[in-house]
């Protein structure tokens, strides 16, 4: 007896263990899975907090007047495209340094300043005016290379000849940097300019309108599609093979690689129909198509969870079947529509693949102004600028994706928040 | 007129048509002897939806009916004149016409500028007579209607119809939505295969869709057998579901078994939020963080290793397939009724033998289910492989090698200007197809499998 309850003793300790390791498994993947998302996150977080900042460089500048105004005083387009304003930049940058005179020297002294420096300075002088012919002191970017330096992410152990900055020029930026010429402040043409080829001046503008834009069709398009599609199912399908072959063609379009619809919109919205190229209108159709299967398998989940006793009131009470879904049972089930219809969007915000195949991978300067002008989208510019050459495209991409992930977070937040909050037990 | 400004008229003209008829039918039912069938604003609906429709319909048709029939009109009239032009010259021409009439080329042959002019005029009066046709119909159909209303005619139903059409109509846009997947991709395919042979195509060991410079040149056009591409796909994807299973689904049965309810509840919104991150973010990880350290492993331990290899691409996927999986196992494992749970616990096994003896086989069909649309996931998946996986087809399943995957060629032979012609961007919609296809019977097997649970215990 002794024996045998020894026994039983020690299988027990040997069962316990294996739950125990069956727990601890679990809690590892758990783990190891937060792990791998977290270092994803905080890897992109560290090499993207830093293009918040950018270096720019003091000048100070005096431009005539008469050779940008026209006879009314007002800013002439037509003058100043002939002012050399990036001779008016490099003039003032190398007084920084009276000791250089070979032009060798001096060419490699202009490289730092961004070539988008006279530029810049252009528009300051078109948006005042009446700063020219005063001595005004204003600050320009720099470019990426300076700014790189600045922000230690320029490798110096490289050779020199393979690098993109000599050490006299590393020398200077040293010496700018120790007079306070040179400084690093907070990147605003990050936020208000489209895409540049030089990185100093690229920003996540255009890609914004251009995401705005897109998944303005989307929604436009996607929900009242979907909404109407999933009351049909849920209240007027007769059971029968056209409805079945309905619900599976919803649920395996769900599970279709994304790319697939990029195809679609190709051939079909670009090759058939002759819609623009890259334009927000095409995007928008073919990632509304992706999202209405999303959209309705909620929708219609959240109609399901209604209690039929509120269709069969308002039947008795002699509601058409009609006013007895829209009067009803539609707003009872508006905020699981609204949950699934966020998540929907959320997904089709993040999605690339499909509008890579419609041409919104172009590279456009202007911000665009209409469905129908070339557009990019956030994460297709993400995308591009990871492809680019240029280190510092590469903080750029990862403070755009902090940006588009912040924003999905907050909207996947949302549509569980909201989900948590109108969750009714009937 | 633009497309959007007589939108935006035939809204209006139907918002007038709505406020005139609900009002006189207000009207008519308040000095009205009888009862009326209806409400006012049903009468309103009823000429709202005359108005609207017909001519929305009429303006979607001529927008897209509208220049291919001037194109084609066009193509015919080159034909004419210039007999000696094939079809390729044809579209040329063509192309350069429009070009010409939209001002952003220029031309000094008179002749094309002839029929530059010409095709901008024409394509002005097909505008005009759009414009004009759309308006009149949605006009007279609205006053004809707004103006004959009578109370004693139920338009609810009437109009309950139309929605119910209208809702039928969206519920078929899923049916139609496939037809024209299945339908643009085989038809591009069958345009490749006819210059290119099937057989070829699906059981050809080497891709290298680079069109030959010059004609004579010994591969006069590139190879497109899709093997080793295939290959490729699936070695990634392997990969991925070596990762991502056993942590998403040990994760699912912690999650569903074991874990408290507030341990829950913070874990399961946390991973849904995640699921959530686009695949462009992993790409970008997978692309400059991933790829460059295993790569710094491999040498350590002395081995070469790609700086595109698939074990980056592979792994990184798999790290997003992970929420994927472990949400969809732990709905299924939740959907196994608790009376068998209870039945082992009360016959004295401990939970874990419950979990892995019980609960895991009644959740099996689900659970391969769900595997196989994860497997549908990773093969579609693109932009990870995009930014990781090289363009390379190699014929190889060393994961530390460089592969290329379906979805990177499509994407690689279709960016930038393409053609519709060229054998390139067919071969992509051959590629497609056979993606389509391979995720098609993925999701159809997924579906049968799965629904087996709900069938069993109900």
């Amino acid at each position: 007896m002794i024996d045998k309850n020894i026994d039983q003793l020690k299988r027990l300790k040997l069962r316990k263990n294996a739950e125990m390791r069956l727990k601890v498994y679990g809690i590892l993947s758990i783990s190891l899975a937060l792990i791998m998302l977290s270092t994803l996150m905080i890897s992109i977080g560290l090499s993207g907090y830093s293009a918040l900042q950018q270096a720019y460089v003091k000048l100070e500048i005096n431009v005539d007047s008469k050779k940008v105004l026209d006879e009314k005083g007002g800013f002439s387009n037509q003058k100043a495209l002939l002012v050399n304003w990036d001779g008016i930049v490099s003039n003032s940058f190398i007084t920084n340094f009276p000791e250089i005179t070979k032009r060798s020297e001096k060419r490699s002294l202009r490289a730092l300043m961004s070539s988008n420096a006279g530029y810049e300075l252009r528009q300051y002088f078109q948006k005042n005016p009446d700063d020219l012919d005063e001595n005004i002191t204003i600050w320009l970017s720099a470019s990426d290379d300076f700014d790189q330096y600045m922000k230690g992410r320029f490798n110096t152990s490289v050779d020199e000849k393979d690098r993109r900055l000599s050490n006299q020029q590393l020398k200077w930026i040293d010496f700018l940097a120790m007079e306070k010429i040179s400084k690093l402040k907070f990147n605003t043409s990050f936020f208000v300019n489209a895409d540049s080829r030089e990185p100093e001046s690229a920003g996540i503008l255009g890609a914004v309108v251009g995401s705005t834009l897109t998944l303005t069709i989307t929604i436009l398009f996607a929900l009242p599609l979907a909404v109407m599609a999933s009351v049909y199912l849920e209240y007027f399908a007769k059971p029968g093979r056209l409805t079945d072959f309905i619900e599976v063609n919803i649920n395996n379009l769900a599970a279709i690689p994304s790319i697939v619809f990029g195809l679609l919109g190709l051939s079909v919205f670009l090759g058939f129909f002759g819609l623009p190229r890259s334009a927000p209108l095409v995007g928008g159709l073919c990632l509304g198509l992706m999202t209405i299967p999303t959209i309705i398998i909620a929708s219609r989940a959240s109609i399901r969870a209604v209690p039929p006793s509120i269709k069969d009131a308002a039947l008795a009470l002699g509601a058409s079947r009609m006013q007895a879904a829209l009067h009803h049972v539609l707003p009872l089930a508006a905020p699981g529509i609204l949950t699934g219809t966020i998540i929907g969007m959320a997904q089709a915000l993040g999605e690339t693949a499909p509008l890579l195949m419609i041409g919104m991978v172009a590279f456009i300067i202007e911000t665009p102004d209409s469905f129908t002008s070339a557009a990019t989208a956030m994460p297709v510019q993400i995308f591009m600028w990871s492809d680019s050459a240029e280190r510092a495209f590469y903080e750029r991409s990862s403070l755009a994706i902090l940006f588009l992930v912040g924003f999905l977070i907050i909207m996947n937040s949302l549509a569980v928040f909201l989900r948590r909050k109108f969750e009714k037990k009937w | 007129m633009s497309f959007s400004t007589l939108l935006l008229l035939i809204i209006a003209f139907s918002l007038c048509s709505f406020f005139f008829s609900s009002s006189s039918a207000f009207k008519k039912i308040k000095s009205a002897t009888s009862r009326p069938s209806a409400l006012p604003k049903h009468y309103g609906q009823y000429s709202l939806a005359w108005t609207l429709f017909p001519a929305f319909l009429l303006l979607i048709v001529f927008t897209i009916i509208g220049p291919i029939y001037v194109d084609n009109f066009f193509k015919q009239q080159i034909a004419l004149t210039e007999a000696s032009y094939d079809k390729a010259k044809i579209e040329l021409v063509l192309a350069m016409i429009k070009n010409i009439s939209n001002g952003s080329i220029s031309s000094d042959e008179p002749k094309i500028l002839k029929l530059a002019d010409e095709y901008s005029n024409y394509l002005s009066k097909i505008y005009l007579f759009r414009t004009l046709s759309v308006l009149l119909l949605s006009s007279i159909l609205g006053i004809i209607i707004s103006s004959n209303i009578n109370i004693l005619k139920n338009s609810r139903v009437k109009v309950e119809t139309f929605y119910r059409i209208l809702f039928f109509v969206s519920a078929v846009i899923a049916i139609f939505t496939t037809v024209g997947i299945i339908a643009s991709l085989l038809y591009e395919s069958l345009r490749f295969f006819a210059l290119y042979p099937f057989f070829d195509f699906l059981f050809g060991l080497h891709w290298a869709p680079n069109i030959a410079i010059r004609s004579d040149q010994v591969a006069a056009q590139g190879s497109f057998g899709m093997l080793p591409v295939l290959l490729g796909t699936i070695l990634v994807a392997l990969i991925a579901m070596i990762v991502a299973l056993p942590i998403g689904l040990f994760s699912a049965i912690y999650l569903a078994e074991f874990a408290s309810k507030r341990v829950r509840d913070i874990i399961k919104p946390t991973l849904e939020v995640l699921a959530g991150i686009p695949t462009v973010v992993y790409g970008y990880f997978a692309a400059l963080t991933a790829a460059p350290f295993i790569r710094k492993i491999g040498m350590t331990l002395g081995l070469d290793v790609s700086s595109e290899s698939a074990l980056a691409a592979g792994a990184v996927m798999g790290i997003m397939i992970i929420p994927f999986i472990s949400s969809l196992s732990d709905d299924i494992i939740n959907s196994v009724p608790q009376s068998l749970r209870d039945g082992s616990l009360g016959l004295g096994a401990t939970k874990a033998e419950t979990t892995i003896k019980v609960v895991l086989p009644a959740a099996f069909p689900g659970l391969v289910g769900a595997f196989l649309l994860a497997v549908s996931r990773a093969i579609g998946e693109t932009m990870i492989v995009v930014m990781a996986a090289g363009l390379s087809a190699n014929l190889t399943i060393n994961p530390l090698e460089t592969v290329t995957t379906v979805t990177v060629q499509i994407v690689s032979l279709l960016t930038g200007d393409t053609e519709f012609d060229d054998i390139k961007t067919l071969s992509a919609f051959g590629l497609g197809l056979a993606l389509f296809a391979f995720t098609l019977i993925l999701n159809v097997i997924a579906l049968v499998v799965s629904r087996r649970l709900s069938e069993q215990y109900d």
